[in-house]
């Protein structure tokens, strides 16, 4: 049985008709990692026993006739900072080494009830800080389609398993790009929902205003089945809502697609220009209109989230003080000055980019700093939001390239944290805005195209995409 | 450019140790980043309201009782503290008396 060209459908098709059992294709994917993911470094840990038990319950219900959930069957992975009951979840962290999910993340009991079989835990940039899975605590990932590049972070596990072909989809996060930026270096597709449209609950938070929790799949019928399972208002969140969505016919030639010309400027590698305009030409001609727009506060997006997202992570990361997640070899305290000196001591086991942004966060918001540079922040924020606004007047979909270069080798900027922050400076703005993006695969080149929409418009995003693939 | 004494201090508030060729390390790389943000002054931001989330959020009630969604093994959660004695996190005492 070939299982290289899954998707959910045909696996659904295959339990139905009996070509496969669930427990075939488990035993397929488990092996496949087993063998070949040495040398990419996708998985942080492989739930074996999860997954036979789960394909083994899809397996009796095909047996008994009974009516097949959604994703039955279907292989994925989950980053590893999503919780999975009983599983350990590092974030990427020598801090949370040893810490096991005490209880399911609301995705992931989501997919559990949709049929899903968890496969294991994806690295990670450590608590979801950086763009090329380099920050990882444990080891980098390897970009699946070249070895010696990143795939792109810090959902780089997730976009690498997709991409090798290890699972059908994968759950990233994304905070300034994380989810879209690793699809577009693994040539996947990558879906960041509109803020509060999946429940956070269970998700390890780092920056809580513009975390959420995206499909990464190979194909966009794919990406549309898992991020439906997944959304909804979850009483465990409650920044999370049920969105009104208006159903309206769409037709391609009432289609305006806007081209912020800020997003093809400086900084942008030509390539990547390139093959973004080769994109917009071919919907041009199936009968969308192209529209040039200007996001005047574009340039501004990058500097306002590296204010916004290390202010959160300071004061989100304030809890880890090695005593209470699973840290070992703590000494037993014997005196108060022991206390302060192992929780000074315990967080030493930050890694590099972590300490950056804690110390930057809590600069940012100390007294005498605070007014200057995050209460500005939060303003430009606001402009920002109000430059989308004001474009989706005229447009329905807004263009960009997903990220500023092709993907670059490993070493190549983690010495340099700005340089590398720089990987994130089409992704953020977005991210500030709340709005839904998705990242698809456009070329033979790993460059993806961003679709961004209006609030809650995945619908109508998701139907653009598919345009293309239908092209 | 920060200086070291910032730096230390920023540590300080941040509860963590950092030995002394990382406080260099620190002073130069968060100048770097603080000189680069600083680009956000060039904004006028006159009459504009912070932001603090992107979707419009209100405050969200319910009655003082369990939620059934969520269910979890106590014990599975303390048994991961580094000390303990029965179910809590043992820690020095912080107050004096």
């Amino acid at each position: 049985m070939n299982f290289e060209n899954l998707t959910i459908e045909k696996i659904r098709e295959g339990l139905f008709k009996k070509e496969f059992s669930a427990k075939e294709i488990c035993q397929y994917f488990l092996e496949k990692i087993k063998k070949e993911d040495k040398k990419i470094g996708a998985f942080l840990e492989i739930t074996e026993d999860l997954a036979k038990e789960q394909a083994e319950k899809i397996d009796q219900m095909v047996l008994q006739k009974r009516e097949l959930p959604p994703l039955a069957g279907v292989p994925c992975a989950i980053k590893d900072n999503i919780l999975v009951k009983g599983v350990k979840c590092t974030a990427g962290s020598k801090i949370l080494e040893n810490f096991i999910a005490p209880y399911d993340a609301t995705v992931v009991r989501k997919l559990k009830e949709a049929g899903a079989i968890i496969l294991g835990k994806t690295n990670l940039d450590e608590f979801a800080m950086g763009s090329s899975t380099e920050n990882s605590a444990f080891f980098p990932t390897r970009n699946p389609l070249d070895l010696e590049k990143v795939p792109g972070g810090s959902s780089g596990g997730s976009a690498a398993a997709v991409s090798a072909n290890f699972c059908i989809f994968a759950l990233g996060s994304d905070t300034g790009g994380s989810v879209r930026q690793p699809a577009s270096f693994c040539k996947i597709v990558g879906l960041k929902p509109t803020y509060g449209a999946v429940s956070r609950f269970g998700l390890i938070a780092f920056a809580s205003s513009l975390d959420q929790i995206g499909p990464m799949t190979k194909t966009v019928s794919d990406c549309e089945v898992v991020f439906k399972i997944i959304k909804g208002k979850d009483r465990l969140d409650s920044t999370s809502v049920e969105p009104k969505i208006k159903e309206e016919e769409f037709k391609i030639e009432n289609l305006k697609i806007g081209i912020p010309k800020e997003y093809f400027g400086e900084g942008i590698e030509k390539r990547v220009k390139e093959e973004i305009k080769k994109a917009i030409l071919k919907y041009e001609k199936v009968g969308a209109k192209i529209v040039e727009i200007s996001l005047p506060l574009t340039e501004y997006a990058l500097p306002c989230y590296y204010i916004i997202a290390p202010a959160e992570a300071s004061s989100n990361l304030a809890r880890y003080d090695g005593l209470r997640y699973g840290l070992k070899n703590v000494p037993q305290l014997s005196s108060l000055r022991d206390f302060w000196e192992a929780y000074f001591k315990n967080r030493r086991n930050f890694g590099k980019e972590v300490k950056r942004r804690i110390m930057l966060g809590t600069f940012v918001l100390s007294a005498g700093y605070y007014e200057a540079y995050y209460l500005r922040a939060q303003k430009v924020r606001r402009k920002i939001a109000k430059d989308f606004e004001k474009a989706f007047q005229k447009v329905n979909v807004i263009f960009t390239p997903t990220s500023p270069t092709l993907p670059f080798k490993l070493g190549e900027r983690i010495s340099d944290p700005l340089k590398m922050y720089f990987s994130d400076l089409l992704t953020v703005a977005v991210s500030l805005a709340g709005l839904p993006a998705i990242s698809i695969p456009i070329s033979d080149l790993p460059v993806g195209l961003q679709i961004i929409g209006k609030h809650f418009a995945e619908k109508e995003i998701l139907k653009v995409a598919k345009i293309y693939d239908d092209l | 450019m920060i200086s070291k004494k910032q730096v230390k201090h920023i540590a300080k508030l941040a509860k963590i140790s950092l030995k002394e060729k990382e406080i260099e390390k620190f002073q130069k790389e968060l100048s770097k980043i603080l000189d680069y943000i600083e680009k956000l002054k060039e904004v006028d931001i006159e009459n504009v309201e912070p932001m603090s989330h992107s979707v419009l959020l209100e405050n969200v009630m319910r009655t003082d009782e369990k939620i059934s969604e969520f269910v979890f093994d106590k014990e599975k959660l303390t048994e991961q503290f580094s000390h303990k004695e029965d179910n809590f996190l043992k820690v020095k005492k912080i107050i004096q008396e």
